[in-house]
């Protein structure tokens, strides 16, 4: 009995190590299916970052790639001199900022608050989360139409509201005042995306344990005591990741938005993000004298926020949860 | 659990609260319908808030009586499913290729595919590219640079992972081959991922109007979203040196029946509804998907 284990043991084989082509070979139906994709990534993707060059030349567009002037880093000195530059990244900086906590913020207590609606309400419940899911689903063209309406001076309902409960004398012309404008895109980014961005800590307070919310009722805890106490600490891990997550996209600030409602003009000091600022010196002038400062600007960009977008996903897997991949 | 006094207190300031979110959060929306259903003359007066005072289907009429807006229509329509389809099958079938663990490929194609995440080029660089490949101003820049996402692929990949691997496995020992076993088995049993998927796809073409702006301004291939926001863009500018050709026509033509803002509303009206329309058929889907990456 014993031999004969052994002797079976012996036979099989460790699995012989196959080379690359005779394994490609077996799945070559595998093979011939991903070769397209990785021609079409290679097209699309990498293929693009060749016209990084362009940062590094005295672009003409008339001229072949190898009788361009190469000038350095010209544009690069260019863009750390203009004042404009550090404008539009104060503003960048700035509305991601007020974006992440006010988004945070609402989406966490808005989750806290759906999951306590009463069991004997949750037709109401679904009812609140459904609408709540709508203007996720709106472009931003259509949400800047709807903010300019409601923020209108004439008959938009905000002003008129001030006026009839006499908070103010004469009205507000919210978009063209800079003081409001980052708080206007903040709060429309809470309008727009609170109800979608509560999913994933609703469905994280699911996975808390009940036992804990008896155990605190016991204990003498009340509701916000329960909340404060098991709610908040279950979902703590998903927030930090989440917090960090997004902290990696602190350089997108959002560009529709500002690009639309600050086309009045009135506001362009303050609304004016980086990706506003690579389009417009990218396409300026004529014949495409931009295109090489606008390349410049937008490497830039690319750059930083590759890089902190990595380090973010690092600190996050560091803490244990999964990345984003 | 017996409820106490205290606790219904608190349910009530909640029930409110979330009553006034509600209201919030549908007031803009309804209020663009009431005047959209409104005579245009009428809303002039102002004081439309909740309900048309007087009804009229003027707006829509005119809306689709222009033929560039009709048109727009269509191709926001055309694009937006045609990417669609595409999109969910080919980043379906990748997934389903990188799910095969042993396949030679797999570490490659993976890391390649989501370097693409991060690694960007840039607006200029990516004019050039499509501008080489001639696509810039056809129909085909709202398709071939949409038709896999890397994100999708990973989704639908970790989806494809939890299923039972001996469903292929059986099927491949019958002697399907791979594309067999993807239409036949995976495809099906992917429906919930791929309708997520779907809808993710078909928000953003529908809603996209950058596109337009930078890769294919030509009017004929114009969508609805790139003719709201010149509308728009145009009516935050007090000169409104810019307004469309078409709204100065309507308003010299027949400058008693419809008015720009009025035109606004049933466009913002006809540009949105149809993506909300899609929103609750897959929506008992992707509550289970989100729910299933946060615990992935």
């Amino acid at each position: 009995m014993t031999t004969n284990i052994a002797t079976s043991r012996a036979t099989i084989p460790a699995k012989p190590k196959q080379s690359f082509f005779s394994q490609a070979k077996k799945q070559k139906e595998l093979v011939l299916i991903t070769i397209p994709y990785i021609i079409y990534f290679f097209i699309f993707n990498y293929l693009p970052l060749w016209g990084l060059t362009m940062a590094f030349q005295n672009y003409k567009p008339y001229r072949t790639f190898w009788e361009q002037e190469w000038v350095g880093f010209k544009h690069f000195q260019k863009l750390f001199s203009d004042p404009a530059f550090y404008r539009v990244l104060r503003n960048t900086l700035a509305m991601s900022f007020i974006n992440l906590v006010l988004g945070f913020v609402t989406a966490i207590a808005f989750a806290l608050l759906i999951n306590e609606i009463p069991k004997q309400l949750y037709g109401f419940k679904r009812v609140v989360q459904t609408i709540s899911y709508m203007p996720h689903f709106l472009s931003w063209i259509i949400v800047c139409g709807l903010v300019s309406n409601i923020l209108s001076m004439d008959d938009g309902i905000i002003n008129n509201l001030l006026l009839a409960t006499g908070l103010v004398k004469e009205k507000i012309h919210f978009l063209g005042k800079p003081e409001y404008f980052w708080w206007i895109v903040g709060f429309t980014n809470v309008w727009k995306s609170m109800g979608w961005n509560s999913i994933i800590y609703l469905a994280a307070i699911t996975s808390i344990d009940p036992c804990l919310y008896e155990a605190a009722a016991i204990d003498g805890y009340g509701r916000f005591g329960r909340m404060w106490h098991i709610t908040l600490p279950g979902i703590k891990s998903t927030i930090i990741v989440l917090l960090i997550m997004n902290a990696g996209w602190i350089l997108n600030a959002g560009f529709e938005i500002q690009y639309i409602l600050g086309s009045n003009g009135l506001v362009l000091d303050v609304s004016e993000t980086i990706d506003i600022y690579v389009l417009k010196k990218g396409f300026a002038g004529t014949a495409g004298s931009g295109f090489a400062f606008g390349t410049a600007a937008g490497m830039f960009k690319t750059v930083c926020s590759a890089a902190i977008l990595i380090t973010c996903n690092k600190i996050s897997s560091w803490l244990g949860e999964e990345r984003l991949v | 659990m017996k409820r106490s006094v205290g606790d219904k207190i608190i349910d009530a300031i909640i029930v409110f609260f979330m009553v006034l979110v509600i209201i919030a959060m549908l007031y803009p929306m309804w209020n663009t319908l009431a005047v959209s259903f409104n005579d245009a003359r009428d809303s002039i007066k102002g004081g439309i808030y909740l309900w048309p005072r007087k009804w009229s289907l003027y707006n829509y009429q005119s809306v689709f009586k222009t033929e560039k807006v009709f048109n727009a229509f269509l191709i926001s329509v055309a694009r937006t499913v045609i990417s669609t389809i595409l999109n969910v099958f080919f980043s379906g079938l990748l997934a389903y290729v990188l799910s095969h663990k042993d396949f030679v490929l797999r570490r490659f194609t993976t890391v390649f595919m989501i370097m693409t995440m991060y690694i960007n080029a840039g607006l200029i660089p990516q004019y050039f590219l499509y501008r080489n490949l001639g696509i810039n101003n056809t129909f085909w820049v709202y398709i071939l640079p949409g038709m896999v996402g890397a994100f999708n692929v990973i989704v639908i990949r970790t989806y494809i992972n939890s299923l039972p691997a001996s469903l292929s496995e059986s099927a491949k020992i019958d002697g399907a081959t791979e594309m067999k076993i993807y239409f036949n088995i995976i495809f099906p049993l992917c429906l919930p991922v791929l309708a997520t998927v779907a809808l993710w796809v078909a928000v953003g073409a529908w809603n996209d109007w950058f596109t337009s702006y930078i890769f294919a301004p030509k009017q004929s291939l114009s969508t609805l979203q790139y003719e709201m926001m010149k509308i728009i863009s145009s009516s935050m500018q007090q000169g409104a040196a810019q307004t469309p050709d078409y709204l100065q026509q309507s308003q010299s033509q027949q400058s008693s029946m419809v008015t720009p803002n009025s035109l606004r509303a049933a466009m913002t009206i006809v540009a949105t509804v149809p993506i909300l329309i899609v929103y609750p058929f897959l929506q008992k889907y992707f509550v289970t998907v989100n729910i299933g990456s946060v615990k992935e």
